[in-house]
């Protein structure tokens, strides 16, 4: 128990396309995150920031900004980026300087303003860098990655596009309630199906839209919240392993996998890593697991993450959802929050905006979407260059 | 006419510019015999290490790992045609090399068709062209059976 931090307070700016600038909505969920904890911002010993790459200059010192945006105090700061993982990277930074003894309170803050339509690469001619070589070379937009993930599905356990689209259905129904949420509304499996094809067999609602969004918690010693709050949810082990030597599976944005001809594929596949050394760390099993949210860019990927976390056997993804055992009401819910379906991707905010779904889920104040006694509780998320993301939070 | 136009490719030293017999261009690490594509400095076997790698050429012929395509015209860099014309691409697994590639299929290749591990081949293909010049990529192309 002495390796964990309590999640004190946490906030979020609602999810949208709403236009103005990042640091507006890191600042709205910064305040409300405080107000959550009862603190001031004068209390506040560190701040770690989720870096946004599409912001210019104050998104890649996003600690910084935040900090000055506040008003600044003297605190001590870090930014950070990994990607979609980002914000777990900014929650670990933050949660070791606690654990290290060097502050009690630290902020974490995430928040992006994103362009609309597909995610590019930044500008100039990069002709080293892969990310721009996929586009460049190949056209391999992010949806070409899901589209190959979910026509493997298909192929291999015999998943349909139907099974795809009961996610969104599912999602779309969680999320109904959610404040935070960007989509209220209750999408059909009809309404999926009559999307227009993205990247075969995924459709535009298969597919997660980008989103402008902020969301931070407020993260303490297990001590210092003792003094704050009966009973606080803590957070029981954050997990941001990278791949092991060879990483057989194709990932963004890489144009081939790493050989396994010399070096055997390692026991446990990356995705499968992620939320094992979480579970590892925490002395927990996934079938202690109450609720998890997991990064759905599409909808296929949702059922990959039922095997890849341990709550499906491989190929057993589809029968978990159709009988209903992920959705609210189900043993093990997933995506309550309604999950990217809902949210649409708010890069270096979405990981801190999972934690905030497990907190309220875990106090029992998630209205309109709440797992009954909730205990225990996963985030998993995935960034592109090799980054894993898994939160396990108790109360 | 565009016979008239200088092919070159897109990107240099990735494959053998060989139009009957291409083939992607990557590196061996002579310690650990790991091979690599794209070409790296060093060889990323952790348990290696290895500084000294040669350049080889991959196999041209892999098994289909699973498939999809674009719909919609991506951003920049990507040179889409206008109006732009939609295409497949495919991973592909090498079976020497133990490796998955990814490329598009050519034009032709009828998508509704695939399946995978279906025998799929190298062969080079335009990425796009300007005035004067054709830019030219790898590309996957189904292998046609003896059945067809």
């Amino acid at each position: 128990m002495a390796r964990e931090v309590a999640v004190l307070g946490v906030g979020m700016h609602p999810w949208g396309k709403w236009g103005r600038s990042f640091v507006e909505y890191g600042v709205a969920a910064a305040r409300a995150a405080l107000a959550d904890a009862g603190l001031a911002w004068q209390d506040v010993q560190f701040v770690a920031g989720g870096d946004t790459m599409r912001n210019g200059y104050p998104g890649y010192v996003a600690g910084a900004t935040f900090a000055q945006a506040l008003g600044w105090t003297g605190v001590q700061v870090a930014s950070t980026y990994g990607a979609c993982a980002t914000g777990a990277q900014a929650i670990d930074v933050a949660r070791a300087r606690i654990l290290a003894g060097l502050c009690e309170v630290a902020l974490v803050v995430g928040a992006d303003t994103t362009p609309k339509g597909f995610f590019a690469p930044t500008g100039g001619d990069r002709p080293n860098d892969p990310d721009w070589l996929r586009f460049r070379l190949l056209g391999a937009t992010n949806p070409i990655y899901f589209g190959l993930y979910a026509r493997r599905r298909m192929e291999i356990f015999g998943a349909t596009p139907e099974d795809f689209a009961r996610v969104k259905v599912k999602n779309s129904q969680h999320g109904l309630a959610n404040p935070n949420a960007r989509y209220r509304k209750a999408v059909t499996l009809e309404e999926v199906m009559a999307s227009p094809v993205v990247s075969d067999p995924l459709r535009l609602l298969d597919i997660c839209a980008t989103s402008d969004g902020g969301a931070a918690v407020v993260l303490t010693s297990l001590e210092f919240a003792r003094r704050h709050a009966t009973s606080p949810v803590t957070i029981a082990a954050v997990s941001t392993v990278t791949p092991r030597f060879p990483n057989t599976i194709i990932e963004m944005p890489n144009f081939a996998t790493d050989s396994a001809a010399s070096v055997p594929a390692p026991d446990v596949p990356f995705k499968d890593s992620i939320a094992r050394r979480a579970y590892e760390a925490a002395g927990v099993a996934p079938d202690d697991l109450d609720l998890a949210e997991v990064y759905d860019l599409s909808t296929a990927l949702e059922l990959d993450w039922y095997e890849n976390i341990g709550i499906a056997k491989p190929g057993d993804a589809e029968k978990l959802l159709r009988e209903g055992q992920t959705t609210l009401g189900g043993r093990i819910p997933v995506n309550p929050s309604g999950g990217l379906a809902c949210f649409g991707e708010a890069i270096p905010a979405q990981a801190i905006a999972q934690l905030c779904e497990l907190t309220w889920q875990l106090r029992g104040q998630a209205a309109g979407r709440q797992v009954e006694g909730a205990r225990l509780g996963i985030a998993v998320n995935q960034g592109l260059f090799g980054h894993g993301s898994a939160v396990i939070a108790r109360r | 006419m565009s016979a008239a136009k200088q092919r070159v490719p897109a990107v240099e030293g990735w494959f053998r510019m060989d139009e009957a017999e291409p083939r992607l261009l990557g590196v061996r690490c002579r310690s650990c015999r790991t091979p690599y594509f794209p070409k790296e400095a060093f060889c990323r076997n952790p348990a290696c290490g290895g500084a000294e790698l040669e350049e080889v050429a991959l196999s041209r012929r892999g098994r289909l790992w699973s498939w999809t395509d674009n719909r919609y015209a991506p951003p920049p860099p990507f040179v889409a045609k206008d109006p732009f014309e939609p295409y497949t691409v495919a991973a592909v697994e090498l079976e020497a090399e133990r490796m998955v590639v990814l490329g598009q299929v050519v034009a032709e290749a009828d998508a509704t068709q695939l399946r995978v591990g279906q025998e799929m081949e190298l062969v080079l293909d335009t990425l796009f062209e300007d005035e004067t010049r054709q830019y030219v990529v790898w590309k996957w192309r189904p292998v046609r059976s003896s059945a067809a």
